[in-house]
C-alpha cells in the first residue's frame, strides 16, 4: 500500500511530461499524498502498508516498502508535509513549469521511496533518484552562480553516494542479504575488523549527504542558488536521508565500528556547530545564511547519534534525533519558503539592502518571526523539544561522580550553538524587518491568502510538535 | 532446427543483399538497410527454435563432426541474440546516417557508394554468432577473423574522409599485430597441451610437467583478445579509431566487437579457470588487466572534449569492469550469479545504453556538424525530450541507481567483494566516481549551457523510435532485470 504513496508522484511526473497541467497536477498529488501520508504514519503498525515484489532472484532483491518502525513513519510524514508546502510556495519561471513541478515531484517520490524502502538496494536507489532532479533544477533554474554550484553539489554528493555504496555492498555481502530486517538479524556475521572500515565508509558517505563538517561546503551555496521548492525539499527532507541511514543501518549493524570513530565524529560535529556557526554569523545574504544555518543544525542531530553510539541502548537518543530531524525539516523549509517570498516581493536578499519590511508586510514579518524563533529553539516550538532531548540524551548514562566524558564535553560546547543561532537569526530579523523602510521594502507586497496556506501548514506542524511532542514520540514506541 | 542454420541463414542473407544491392538500380539505398534489419529480425525469432545435438541425438545432423568445434548452449544462444540485436540497431543507425556516408564515399548527393555498408555488418554478425558457439581454437580464430576483416572495411568505409582512412590504417596495423599475438598464443597452447579443443584442454592440463609454456600461451592469447575488448595493453587504437570511423561502425565496434572478444575470452578461459593448476595465475593476470584498464579508461576519459572520443575511453572503462567480474572467477551458487552471467548481463545493459547514445550522437553529428561535447550545449532547451533520454542513458552509463547500468555495476561490485578482490574493488570505486564526473559533464552541457545559435535537432523516425525504445529499456531493466537473467539459464 505504501507503494501508492511512492509511485503516485512518479505517475504524476509522467502525466506532466505527457501534457497534464503541471501546477494543478502537482498540487493535487501532493495534497492527496499528505492525507494518505498522515493516515499511514499514524497507523504504521498495521501490516497492510507492507508490500514486497520480487524483482531479482540472485541476489534476492525485492521492491519492498513498509514501516519497520515509527522512525520511518515520521520521516514519511515530514516528507508529505514539506512536499505540499514546497509545491504550493514555489513559483515556476515563465514556460518552465513542467520541469519545475515535475522535478519537485520526483524529489518527493525519491525521498518517500528511500524512507519507506525495507530493501537496502531500493533504500539507496530511491535517494539517488531524488538527487538527479535536484542537480538539474539547480543547474537550470538556480540563481547566481548556478552552474558552478550545481556542478559542485553533483560531484560532492555523487562521490559521497559512491563511498556509501561501497559500505552498503560490503555489509550486504557479509550478512548475505539485502533485506534490511534480515541484515540486522544477521548482524553477528559482521566481524570486528570489517566493522571499523564499514563504519568509516558509512560515516563519510552518509556524512557527506548530511553535510557533516568538513564535507559540508556544497550545502550553503547549493541552497542559496536552488529554486525554492528544491531548497525546501532538499534541506528539509532529502538531507535527512543520511541521518536516517545512520540510525537505520549503521547503528544496528556496526555499533563497535562506530565506537572507534566516536571521538573524530565528536570533533567533526563540533565543527558543524561552532565553526559553521561562526561562518553563519558572518553571512551577508539571507539565503547563504539559511544554508549555513542548516549545515550547523545538523551538528545537534549528530550529537544525538554520538550519544547513541557512546551508550548503546540510550533510550533518549533516537527519539531526540528523530524529533529534531522532523523539527529542523519543517522549520528550515518554512524559512527557505519565506526567503523566496522576500526575494520575490523586494527583489533582494542582501541583508544590507533590506529593512523595515515589517511595516509594509506585517504578516510576512510575523510568520518569519515564528520560523526564526523555532530555528533558535524557543520553547513551544518543535525544535526546542528536539534540542532539549538531544542535550539530555548526551548526559544519559553519565555517572555524576566521574569526570565528564567526551560526549558530555561536546554537548556542553554545543549548547553554545544555541547562542550562535540566536545571534544570527535575530540579527537577520532586525536587518530585514525592523528599522526604517528602505527603497526595496517601501512598497513590498505582503503575503496573500494563497501564500499563507503553505506557511500556516508548516507553522501548525511546528506548534503541534512543540507543544505536544508525544504526538511523534508515541509513534516511536 | 539445428543451431548452425542461424549462421548459414545470416551469411546467405548477407550475400543476397550484396547481390540485390548491385543489380537493383535505385537512387536511394536505404531499402537495403531496412531489408537487412527486418531479415535479421526474422533470424532473431528463429533463435528461439534453434537446438543443439543433445536435444535431438537421433537426427543425422546431430552426428556430424561439426559438433566437434561447434556447441550450442544457453550462453551461445544469448550471444547469438546479442549479435543479432546489435546488428539490427547498427543497420538502422546506418540508414539514418547515410547522408554523411554518401558525402564521403561517392560524389555528394548520390547514395551509390553506401549500399555495402548495410550488408557488411551482417557478415560480422555471422562471425560473432559463430564465435559464441566456438569449441575449438582453430574454428574460433576463423570466426574472429571474419569479424575483424569486416571491420577493416567498415572502419575505413568513408574513403573521401581523411579521419576514416587514418582510423582504417591504424585499425589494420594494430589488428594484424593482435592477430599475430593470438595465433602465436594459440600455437603455444597447442604445443603445450596437444589439443585445440576447449573441452579436452582441461584434462590435458593435469598431465603437464611444466606450466610455463602453457601460461605463456595463455598470456599471449589474452593480449590478442585484449585488442578486441579494448583492454590495456592493447587499448591504444581505441580512441583514434572510434573517433575516425563512421559513427555506426564505432557503435558496432564498441558493442559487437567487444562482446565477441568477451565471449571468446569466456570460452577460452573456462578450462583454465576450472583447473586448480592454472586458476591462480589466470586470475592474477585478469586482476592486473582489469585494474590497469579501469585506471586508464576512466582517468583518461576525464579531460576529453570530443564526445565520440569520450565514448571510446568509456568503452575501455567498461571493459575494465567486465574484466573485474571475470577475475572474480565465481561460479553460480544458490545465492549469487556466476562471473559469466554477470559479464553477459553487463554487456547486455551496455548494448542498450551505448547504442542509445550513439543514435543521438549520430544525429547531432549530422545536424550540428560536430561531435564535441559543446555541440550538445543547450540541447535541453532546444530538444527537452531528447535531452531527457540522453540524460537517462548517460546516467545509466555512469551507474546511477534505478537504471540498467547500475544493476550491472552492482553485480560486478558484489562479485568482487565476495571474491575479496580488495584492490580491484577500490580501483573500481574510484573508476565509478570518475565515470560520474565525465558522463555528467555531457549532461551539464545539455542542460546548463546556452544553445547559442544552434538549432533544434530533429530526429528521423527510425532514430526516434530506437532512442525511445532503448531509453525505456534502460529504465525497465534498471528496476526489473530478471528477463535478461532468465535468458542466461
Amino acid at each position: 500500500m505504501l507503494a501508492i504513496l511512492v509511485f503516485f508522484p512518479i505517475i504524476a511526473f509522467i502525466a506532466i511530461l505527457l501534457g497534464a497541467p503541471a501546477r494543478l497536477t502537482t498540487i493535487s498529488v501532493a495534497a492527496a499524498n499528505l492525507v494518505l501520508g498522515i493516515y499511514a504514519a499514524f497507523s504504521w503498525q498495521c501490516t497492510c502498508w507492507s508490500l514486497s515484489l520480487p524483482v531479482l532472484e540472485k541476489p534476492a532483491l525485492n521492491l519492498a516498502f513498509g514501516f519497520p518502525d515509527g522512525m520511518s513513519a515520521i520521516m514519511v510524514l515530514l516528507t508529505v508535509i514539506v512536499t505540499l508546502a514546497a509545491v504550493l510556495s514555489g513559483k515556476a519561471p515563465e514556460g518552465k513549469d513542467k520541469l519545475y513541478f515535475g522535478s519537485s515531484l520526483l524529489i518527493s517520490a525519491g525521498a518517500l521511496g528511500a524512507f519507506a524502502a525495507t530493501d537496502l538496494f531500493f533504500f539507496y536507489a530511491f535517494h539517488e533518484l531524488a538527487l538527479i532532479p535536484t542537480f538539474l533544477m539547480i543547474g537550470m533554474l538556480g540563481r547566481g552562480d548556478r552552474k558552478e554550484t550545481a556542478w559542485k553539489i553533483t560531484i560532492y554528493l555523487g562521490l559521497g553516494s559512491i563511498i556509501l555504496l561501497a559500505g552498503l555492498v560490503w555489509l550486504a555481502n557479509l550478512t548475505g542479504t539485502y533485506d534490511i530486517a534480515d541484515m540486522i538479524a544477521a548482524k553477528d556475521k559482521v566481524d570486528p575488523a570489517s566493522q571499523i572500515s564499514i563504519a568509516a565508509l558509512l560515516l563519510v558517505g552518509f556524512g557527506t549527504l548530511v553535510s557533516l563538517f568538513p564535507f559540508h561546503s556544497w550545502a550553503a551555496p547549493a541552497y542559496a542558488s536552488a529554486p525554492a521548492p528544491v531548497a525546501m525539499l532538499h534541506a528539509g527532507v532529502l538531507k535527512k536521508f543520511g541521518l536516517y541511514g545512520l540510525l537505520r543501518i549503521a547503528i544496528p549493524l556496526v555499533p563497535d565500528g562506530l565506537q572507534t570513530w566516536l571521538t573524530p565524529l565528536l570533533v567533526l560535529l563540533l565543527g558543524n556547530i561552532l565553526w559553521v556557526g561562526f561562518v553563519t554569523i558572518s553571512q551577508k545574504r539571507l539565503d547563504t545564511m539559511l544554508g549555513n544555518s542548516s549545515v550547523m543544525h545538523m551538528g545537534y542531530i549528530f550529537l544525538a547519534i554520538a550519544a547513541l553510539i557512546a551508550f548503546p541502548g540510550n533510550p533518549l537518543a533516537q527519539p531526540a534525533a528523530v524529533l529534531l530531524m522532523f523539527a529542523h525539516g519543517v522549520s528550515i523549509a518554512l524559512l527557505f519558503g519565506l526567503a523566496d517570498r522576500i526575494e520575490r516581493n523586494t527583489g533582494t536578499l542582501d541583508l544590507q539592502d533590506l529593512g523595515g519590511l515589517a511595516k509594509s508586510a506585517p504578516k510576512l514579518a510575523f510568520i518569519f518571526g515564528i520560523a526564526a524563533m523555532a530555528s533558535i529553539g524557543l520553547p513551544g516550538l518543535a525544535n526546542f523539544s528536539g534540542e532539549v532531548l538531544v542535550f539530555l540524551s548526551a548526559f544519559k548514562g553519565y555517572n555524576g561522580t566521574a569526570s565528564l566524558g567526551p560526549v558530555q564535553i561536546a554537548c556542553i560546547l554545543s549548547i553554545w550553538g544555541v547562542v550562535i543561532s540566536a545571534v544570527y537569526m535575530l540579527r537577520a530579523y532586525r536587518n530585514i524587518f525592523q528599522g526604517p523602510a528602505v527603497k526595496s521594502t517601501e512598497s513590498a507586497a505582503d503575503l496573500t491568502l494563497v501564500d499563507r496556506i503553505p506557511a500556516v501548514l508548516l507553522v501548525l506542524a511546528l506548534f503541534a510538535v512543540g507543544l505536544y511532542p508525544n504526538i511523534l514520540l508515541n509513534l516511536l514506541k | 532446427m539445428p543451431a548452425y542454420y542461424l549462421e548459414a541463414l545470416t551469411i546467405t542473407l548477407g550475400l543476397i543483399l550484396l547481390m540485390a544491392e548491385t543489380f537493383v538500380p535505385t537512387k536511394s539505398k536505404a531499402w537495403v538497410g531496412i531489408a537487412a534489419a527486418i531479415s535479421l529480425g526474422v533470424i532473431l525469432v528463429l533463435t528461439t527454435l534453434a537446438i543443439g545435438p543433445d536435444a535431438k541425438p537421433d537426427a543425422t545432423w546431430a552426428k556430424w563432426p561439426l559438433w566437434n568445434f561447434y556447441q550450442f548452449d544457453s550462453l551461445a544462444r544469448f550471444y547469438k541474440i546479442f549479435a543479432l540485436v546489435t546488428t539490427i540497431f547498427v543497420v538502422l543507425l546506418s540508414v539514418d546516417y547515410r547522408k554523411i556516408l554518401a558525402r564521403f564515399t561517392d560524389h555528394p548527393g548520390s547514395e551509390n557508394g553506401t549500399g555495402e555498408f548495410y550488408a557488411l555488418p551482417i557478415f560480422a554478425c555471422a562471425g560473432m554468432m559463430f564465435l559464441s558457439s566456438a569449441k575449438d581454437l582453430a574454428g574460433a580464430f576463423v570466426a574472429l577473423e571474419l569479424v575483424t576483416v569486416t571491420f577493416y572495411i567498415l572502419v575505413a568505409y568513408m574513403r573521401r574522409n581523411v579521419g576514416s582512412l587514418e582510423a582504417g590504417v591504424k585499425y589494420l596495423i594494430l589488428g594484424a599485430l593482435s592477430t599475430g599475438f593470438l595465433v602465436y598464443g594459440i600455437a603455444w597452447v597447442y604445443g603445450s597441451t596437444g589439443t585445440m579443443n576447449l573441452t579436452n584442454l582441461q584434462s590435458s592440463i593435469s598431465n603437464l610437467q611444466s606450466l610455463f609454456s602453457l601460461l605463456f600461451g595463455i598470456a599471449l592469447v589474452m593480449v590478442g583478445l585484449g585488442f578486441k575488448i579494448g583492454a590495456v595493453p592493447m587499448q591504444v587504437w581505441i580512441p583514434d579509431v572510434y573517433q575516425g570511423a563512421p559513427t555506426p561502425t564505432t557503435a558496432f565496434l564498441s558493442v559487437g566487437s567487444k562482446a565477441a572478444g568477451f565471449i571468446l575470452m569466456i570460452r577460452f578461459l573456462e578450462p583454465f579457470l576450472a583447473s586448480e593448476l592454472t586458476r591462480g595465475p589466470v586470475i592474477k593476470l585478469l586482476i592486473i588487466l582489469s585494474i590497469a584498464t579501469l585506471l586508464f579508461g576512466n582517468l583518461a576519459a576525464i579531460p576529453q572534449t570530443n564526445f565520440k572520443r569520450l565514448l571510446a575511453y568509456s568503452s575501455i572503462a567498461h571493459a575494465g569492469f567486465l574484466l573485474l567480474a571475470l577475475a572474480a572467477g565465481a561460479s553460480e551458487t544458490a545465492g549469487s550469479l556466476s562471473s559469466v552471467q554477470v559479464v553477459s548481463f553487463y554487456l547486455a545493459t551496455y548494448l542498450i545504453m551505448t547504442l542509445g547514445v550513439f543514435f543521438v550522437l549520430s544525429q547531432v553529428r549530422i545536424q550540428r556538424d560536430g561531435e564535441n561535447i559543446t555541440d550538445f550545449n543547450g540541447l535541453g532547451k532546444t530538444n527537452p525530450l531528447l535531452a531527457l533520454a540522453l540524460t537517462i542513458l548517460l546516467a545509466a552509463l555512469a551507474g546511477v541507481p534505478l537504471t540498467a547500468g547500475f544493476i550491472g555495476k552492482f553485480f560486478v561490485f558484489s562479485l568482487a567483494v565476495e571474491a575479496h578482490l580488495w584492490a580491484g574493488v577500490g580501483v573500481a570505486f574510484i573508476a565509478a566516481a570518475a565515470g560520474f564526473y565525465y558522463y555528467l559533464g555531457v549532461v551539464r552541457a545539455m542542460w546548463w549551457a546556452e544553445p547559442g545559435d544552434r538549432a533544434a535537432v530533429t530526429l528521423p523516425l527510425i532514430s526516434k523510435v530506437c532512442v525511445a525504445l532503448l531509453t525505456i529499456a534502460t529504465l525497465v531493466f534498471g528496476i526489473w532485470p530478471q528477463p535478461i537473467l532468465s535468458l542466461l539459464r
